[in-house]
């Protein structure tokens, strides 16, 4: 029961991470597009960023891992 | 109690340690069973989690392709001191476990257990059978009796099932084989750029060179300049080896029938990294990273008050996903690989079904190389990531007052 809850959870965490990574895609796309000169600069942000998201999603997928 | 084909001999005799263990029969459906009533981690159902989970855990056999090398094994355990020898003394099958016990320690699916009982004799000692109780507890049967196993010790305070038992496994594993050699190439690739530099600073990049600098010079320019302006020279090395190391081992641990060692796969190895990057963060840190996290400036008192507790927080939290966040990547694309190799079993039914085997083969090499093509690309951006992430830290931790007047 506890695990079942735990993938629940972790679905859930990963529905918001990817919410949040297609956000991120989507706005660094449309700078790219308006900028074009400054697709260095937005390409390392975006990663940084991702990677923000990513350990919070990550967070939450160890802690279900840790319930179940 | 157990379909035991040995039970001619009966309780108590003395076998010697000449009876041969059981043949593992795969495939056969139904629960292989050992003596005493164990069941056999193969045979029967096959188990894609379970299998998945052996192929990312470390391991004291190094297998390149169909071969098992054996490897150094240093165990200690408290009351009993030092054991120093080779994994071959176990006589370990494909899947790594062992049929002799060497000592009290036997190998159960490629890494050392220790027999948890004072009257097992000590030396070698052949015609062990390892397998799972029916609780699922890992135990081993000789000679008729029940022995349970206990796994090495581990620093993870009991999170992940693991805790300090009744010994310590210091050996060479496939993950320090791999760290080893990662290290070596790193060291002799580098050493012979640089002084390809250093011979001739004007020649045009070429071979190894040429892969290396533009890699370099990437790091340098957009992840240590922008982040730590003019004191950037002073963390290069550090950056640096974070930064090629994780890559080199991740791509170390892509290459197939290679081991597929899963260092960068590790919790303890990401935890030692992200263990570094908090020191060396934290050393560098000048007076107003400090005030920043315990008093935050231009803040009222009351907000000072909620902010120091999660600043305070936000220290080790930030080393704690850096460790996650490459364990969990890397982890992740090597389960993917081995149950997209698992579809082949499962729908071959481990052998019994040639025509499923056969027909899922082709989509799953297809798939499997897709993964390992996204793999090879995750590799890089987690080492990028991981490097970027502690430079921004560390740029957090040694920039001046004045570059950020006016931000509060």
């Amino acid at each position: 029961m506890g695990g079942s809850i735990a993938a629940i959870g972790m679905g859930l965490a990963v529905i918001g991470a990817g919410i949040g990574l297609a956000s991120i895609g989507g706005k660094a796309m449309e700078a790219i597009a308006r900028q074009p000169e400054a697709v260095g600069d937005i390409r390392s942000n975006m990663i940084l960023i991702a990677a923000l998201i990513e350990g919070a999603a990550l967070i939450a997928i160890v802690f279900a891992f840790l319930v179940a | 109690m157990a379909q035991h084909d040995h039970t001619d001999h009966g309780d108590g005799q003395d076998h010697s340690g000449h009876d041969h263990p059981h043949v593992v029969d795969h495939g056969e459906g139904g629960h292989h069973q050992l003596g005493c009533g164990l069941h056999g981690h193969h045979g029967g159902d096959f188990d894609p989690g379970a299998t998945a989970f052996h192929h990312i855990a470390d391991a004291n056999i190094y297998s390149v392709g169909p071969f098992g090398i054996p490897l150094p094994c240093i165990v200690y355990a408290p009351g009993e001191g030092w054991d120093f020898f080779m994994s071959s003394k176990f006589h370990y099958d494909a899947h790594g476990t062992g049929t002799h016990a060497y000592n009290g320690y036997v190998l159960d699916g490629g890494s050392i257990k220790r027999v948890d009982d004072d009257n097992f004799p000590d030396g070698l000692v052949e015609g062990v059978e390892i397998g799972h109780d029916s609780e699922g507890h890992s135990a081993m049967c000789y000679q008729d009796k029940l022995y349970p196993l206990e796994s090495k010790s581990t620093a993870d305070f009991g999170l992940f099932g693991g805790g300090i038992t009744g010994f310590y496994d210091f050996s060479i594993t496939k993950n320090v084989v791999s760290m080893l050699a990662v290290f070596l190439i790193m060291f002799f690739v580098f050493r012979a750029v640089a002084s390809r530099y250093k011979s001739n600073p004007d020649r045009a990049p070429s071979g190894l060179q040429g892969f290396l600098e533009p890699i370099f010079v990437f790091i340098q320019d957009e992840v240590a300049k922008p982040f730590l302006g003019e004191h950037y020279l002073k963390f290069i090395p550090f950056l640096m080896s974070l930064f090629f190391f994780i890559l080199g081992l991740n791509l170390w641990g892509q290459i197939p029938f290679l081991g597929g060692s899963n260092v960068t796969g590790n919790l303890a190895f990401t935890a030692v990294l992200a263990i570094f990057a908090f020191i060396v963060v934290n050393i560098n840190g000048n007076k107003h990273y400090w005030e920043h996290v315990f008093w935050m400036p231009g803040v009222p008192a009351w907000v000072k008050v909620i902010l120091t507790p999660v600043e305070a927080l936000g220290l080790f939290i930030k080393p704690i996903t850096l460790a996650l966040r490459l364990f969990a990547n890397i982890t992740a694309g090597h389960m993917v690989i081995i149950i997209f190799v698992s579809f082949i079993f499962i729908f071959g039914k481990s052998g019994t079904v040639p025509a499923g085997a056969y027909g899922s083969s082709i989509p799953t090499v297809l798939l499997t190389m897709f993964m390992m093509a996204i793999e090879l690309l995750v590799a890089f951006i987690q080492a990028f990531v991981f490097t970027i992430l502690t430079t921004s830290y560390l740029g957090a931790a040694i920039e001046d007052d004045h570059a950020h007047e006016g931000a509060h």
